[in-house]
């Protein structure tokens, strides 16, 4: 109760509600990721359940068309299947690729950048040119790499099953290196200051002293740097999936949404496309204005 | 010196932070005045309000700090108000300034020759190589040695006393009438710091230039200047002459802060020491900021705010040297802390 | 010269020649590049003194003159280079592998704001080393040895559950001592405790520091570029310059005859607060680097009484002419160029503010 009262009285809180983009991007992202953790509960139809699919309500335009179908606000595709559903379940699928990348990035990029920062010599040395190696080569690089070695190397119906983890791993592979880089900095700060040195002097371990005195300390960038991160994530899932090397059509994305309305955008069946679309632009913005809001509320200098 | 009209005026200075949990008043009713040529030492602990009162007096007060009410008048003229443009102008002909960090004050970019060039150009009817002959001249005296040679160097190449004494060249090369210095020698080590200031005194002298000079060490300023003002929590404690004010303090502030210092002529068993701290700004007490720590405190301390009154051969914001409390008064005379010091 | 044989019993700590070299060099390519040699720091080179138990020896300097690395040398936060350190008759090394002795020694810093963990609660900063050391197991115990604690420094049992930024400088200071005590040390190395505070609650830091020294029978390592406070807390006074130990002498002699140049230049530096008029001549010159320290003395470029010799020979620390309990490193004390032990007390009427 205590701490949900000094949040409440942080100087945090006091920035965001003094902040209305904050506040708006905070909502949209926060009905976003309710509509997409909840789809399965609020959707109004259910896009992957065959039986209920009518091949006679194919390419129904929005609501506000003239043919337009009540029971399909933002109208539906080919196959009949409800946009505003698809879009739903799609975000959810975004969302998980890219907080599972972000999670794999950030757990990667503290432990080396720790380790470095505070280790420092041959250490530092050797995981920063790792991570130098690693920033030479773009994300979608790397996942087209790893993408086509998994093709190459697991049956097509494995694949299929794990090629979500694929995914996952490709992006959060890629991202490491600027968590690691950030949080090596700010840990060669803080293990010059004293109260890291009050420790050494006790005589404590330096892993217990990197787990206990140095993290805690060098995790508020880690924090805007995730979530802005989460943004480039989801917009590498949406490329990735939308170049066909992604998730698989069983459980579309947004980008592999994008992609299958893409076929239909010249012939007139526009809002196939377009809404995923819109949909992917309000959640990476909301979220990254969030982030950059964040950076600067954290940032003392600025305060 | 009380003959001449003042230089620089401060009138009823109130400096205002605005934050989140109401408005903090950083300064409150600070009145003094520099005469030509004089130095005025202002002295205090740190968050008393000293440094805020130089930054005010030369336009710099970060935001959101503002100055809410009084006046600053400069030779005969407002300057508290005047638009950040003009007050810039101001600042490198009028007023010169020296901070703690030389750093913050020079362009690592630029030689520091240049520097001095583009403060003169812009200030003095000189030529640019007038203005570098100027500038030699300046690092000379100074005392930076090969000053014709060092005049096309870098900022990093110099030491940080070096540099201390180029940023003193570069505040005083437009012949402002004030120097604002804030914490000129604390960065240095106490060898360089007799030298700087040393310096700093000669250079005021001879050219006749005003200084404030803000800083926390009770040594330079009896070294330095020729009034001192005591900042406590936004206000003046006392002010006087710098004999009166070190050696026969008036507000038990005063008394307690010089009596803390230690001596290094003889080992005191127990030094005398303020007990508690200053307070924050968001908990000022009420009536006089100092009672909670003065042990010399009575009931009108706890209610109503002492104003500046004649104390002794200072001028003190003190209730014991109200006419009303003036047994109390004779009281402290006789029993100061002077002697418990050298006890 | 081993400074601990005129003292009799086992001291607390000695260090004997002790140095340590940092390597500033570039890095390695573009040190081949420009065909430079390997840059050594000499932050310390060739230091030995010894501390009695239950006294306060305290190192002065000017910035870079390595004090702050000895503080760092003696609780084994840095390895020697050369040299030894000896923790109660035991190499340091070894003492600090052995829990039971390590907690005989603690060390207490300069920045208040900088030295307590401003993630973490106060009581837990204290109990840091009691329960690193397992000194109390029981919890309600450990919270009873923070409050006694917190007692002992001035501050409330209350406090404990508070977070650093909500103290001032001061009261930080005192956590700070707090957690140093915390594991019942006998040894305190106290680097420059009460330079960041205000010269009133300075007062209040080395009047704790006193009482508590009575109190607990402490020994301390004291280091401060402050000769005021030093003269108020120290029995015994070591000058250093450059990486060296320039004058070792007990507190009283080191103050009214100050013999080394250098240290008597200290004195003239530290303006007069009792405005007896008297004029100042500031030493010239600046502390040379560490990298490249002259030859010989390395105080011979500001010194006015060197000579050839104070430029090639390196003087030793032996004991002064005059004046046999002070160490001096001087070849002008020990010829006798120095105006002899008679020398006025240099600094009488003169006090340093903070």
């Amino acid at each position: 109760m205590q701490a949900v009262r000094n949040f409440f009285d942080s100087d945090i809180w006091w920035s965001f509600t003094r902040n209305p983009v904050t506040v708006i991007s905070a909502i949209v992202a926060f009905i976003c990721v309710a509509g997409a953790v909840l789809a399965p509960w609020i959707a109004p139809h259910d896009p992957f359940d065959l039986a209920s699919l009518q091949l006679m309500d194919a390419f129904k335009p929005p609501v506000w068309e003239a043919e337009g179908d009540p029971n399909y606000l933002l109208g539906t595709d080919d196959q009949g299947r409800d946009v505003l559903s698809a879009i739903m379940y799609g975000a959810r699928v975004s969302l998980l690729v890219g907080f599972c990348a972000v999670v794999l990035s950030v757990t990667i990029g503290v432990a080396a950048g720790l380790t470095a920062g505070y280790l420092g010599g041959t250490v530092d040395a050797v995981l920063m040119r790792i991570a130098d190696i690693k920033l030479t080569f773009p994300t979608i690089l790397i996942a087209l790499l790893i993408d086509g070695i998994t093709r190459a190397a697991l049956p097509r119906d494995v694949h299929d099953q794990v090629a979500l983890y694929v995914v996952i791993f490709a992006i959060g592979i890629s991202n490491w290196p600027s968590f690691a880089r950030t949080v090596r900095g700010s840990t060669m700060v803080e293990r010059n200051k004293e109260y890291v040195q009050a420790a050494r002097v006790i005589g404590l371990g330096r892993w217990r002293i990197m787990r206990s005195h140095v993290l805690p300390n060098v995790l508020g960038p880690v924090l805007v740097i995730a979530t802005l991160q989460l943004g480039f994530a989801i917009l590498a899932e949406a490329t990735l999936s939308f170049l066909g090397v992604g998730v698989p059509p069983t459980q579309p994305s947004l980008g592999t949404l994008i992609r299958i309305g893409n076929d239909f955008l010249f012939s007139g069946e526009w809002w196939i496309t377009i809404f995923p679309g819109v949909a992917l632009i309000v959640l990476v913005l909301s979220v990254n204005l969030l982030g950059d809001w964040l950076r600067d509320a954290l940032n003392p200098k600025l305060r | 010196m009380s003959n001449t009209q003042p230089l620089l005026q401060v009138r009823n200075l109130r400096v205002e932070f605005p934050t989140r949990r109401g408005v903090l008043t950083a300064l409150d009713d600070v009145s003094f005045d520099i005469h030509p040529g004089e130095v005025l030492g202002v002295v205090g602990e740190s968050g008393a309000g000293k440094s805020m009162t130089g930054a005010a007096i030369i336009g710099l007060l970060e935001p959101p700090g503002r100055i809410a009410g009084g006046t600053i008048t400069l030779g005969g003229r407002r300057i508290d108000n005047l638009p950040y443009k003009e007050m810039r102008t101001i600042r490198g002909r009028q007023i010169g300034a020296i901070f703690q960090d030389p750093l913050t004050t020079l362009n690592p970019l630029y030689t520091v020759g240049r520097q001095l060039v583009e403060t003169m150009t812009t200030h003095l009817p000189l030529t640019p190589a007038e203005a570098r002959k100027k500038a030699i001249e300046w690092l000379e005296l100074v005392g930076i040695p090969a000053a014709s040679q060092r005049i096309d160097s870098y900022p990093h190449e110099f030491s940080g006393g070096m540099r201390q004494r180029v940023v003193i060249a570069l505040a005083l090369c437009a012949e402002p009438k004030l120097i604002v210095a804030d914490e000129p020698t604390t960065a240095l080590d106490v060898s360089i710091q007799a030298q700087v200031i040393a310096l700093l005194k000669r250079l005021a002298r001879e050219k006749g230039t005003a200084m404030m000079l803000v800083t926390h060490d009770m040594g330079v300023i009896a070294e330095t200047a020729d009034r001192v003002a005591v900042m406590y929590a936004g206000r003046i404690a006392e002010i006087g002459g710098v004999r009166d004010v070190v050696k026969n303090p008036s507000h038990p502030y005063t008394i307690g802060l010089m009596g803390s210092i230690p001596p290094i002529t003889h080992r005191m068993e127990r030094l005398l020491q303020i007990e508690g701290a200053m307070p924050r700004l968001s908990a000022i007490p009420k009536g006089c900021a100092y009672n909670p720590r003065c042990p010399r405190v009575f009931d009108r301390c706890r209610v109503e705010r002492p104003d500046l009154i004649p104390a002794g051969a200072t001028r003190a914001a003190c209730w014991l040297y109200d006419r009303a409390d003036k047994e109390a008064a004779h009281e402290v005379a006789q029993t100061g802390y002077g002697e418990v010091r050298h006890a | 010269m081993r400074d601990a044989a005129a003292l009799g019993a086992t001291p607390m700590l000695e260090t004997q020649d002790v140095a340590r070299y940092f390597d500033v060099s570039r890095p390695l390519l573009q040190r081949l590049i420009a065909r430079e040699p390997k840059r050594l720091l000499r932050a310390v080179d060739g230091v030995s003194f010894a501390i009695p138990k239950g006294t306060t020896l305290s190192l002065v300097g000017e910035s870079g003159c390595g004090k702050s690395t000895v503080a760092r040398l003696v609780v084994g936060l840095y390895p020697p280079s050369r040299g030894s350190v000896i923790f109660d008759g035991q190499d340091l090394a070894q003492a600090r592998a052995d829990a039971s002795q390590r907690r005989r020694m603690q060390m207490i810093f300069q920045d208040p704001y900088a030295s307590l963990n401003p993630r973490w609660r106060v009581r837990d900063i204290i109990a840091e080393p009691i329960r690193a050391f397992g000194l109390v197991k029981d919890k309600a115990a450990v919270e009873a040895r923070v409050g006694q604690l917190l007692t002992q420094v001035g501050l409330s049992p209350l406090d404990g559950q508070k977070f650093p930024h909500e103290f001032s400088g001061g009261q930080r200071q005192r956590i700070s001592i707090a957690r140093a005590l915390s594991s019942n040390p006998e040894f305190l190395v106290c680097d420059e405790p009460t330079s960041a505070l205000d010269v009133s609650v300075q007062a209040q830091i080395l009047n704790l520091m006193k009482d508590l020294q009575k109190q607990l029978g402490l020994t301390y390592l004291f280091i401060s570029h402050n000769l005021a406070v030093v003269r108020q807390i120290s029995d015994r006074v070591g000058v250093m310059y450059l990486g060296r130990l320039v004058e070792l002498a007990p507190a009283e002699t080191l103050f009214r005859t100050p013999r080394m140049p250098y240290t008597r230049a200290l004195m003239e530096a530290i303006p007069d607060l009792e405005m007896t008029g008297r004029q100042r001549i500031p030493v010239g010159g600046e502390v040379p680097s560490p990298i490249n320290p002259p030859s010989g003395c390395p105080f011979h470029p500001r010194c006015p009484l060197a000579n050839e010799r104070c430029r090639a020979e390196r003087p030793a620390l032996i004991p002064a002419r005059g004046t046999p309990e002070a160490l001096v490193a001087c070849h002008a004390v020990e010829e006798g160029r120095d105006g002899g032990p008679q020398v006025e007390p240099a600094a009488v009427g003169a006090v340093q503010g903070v």
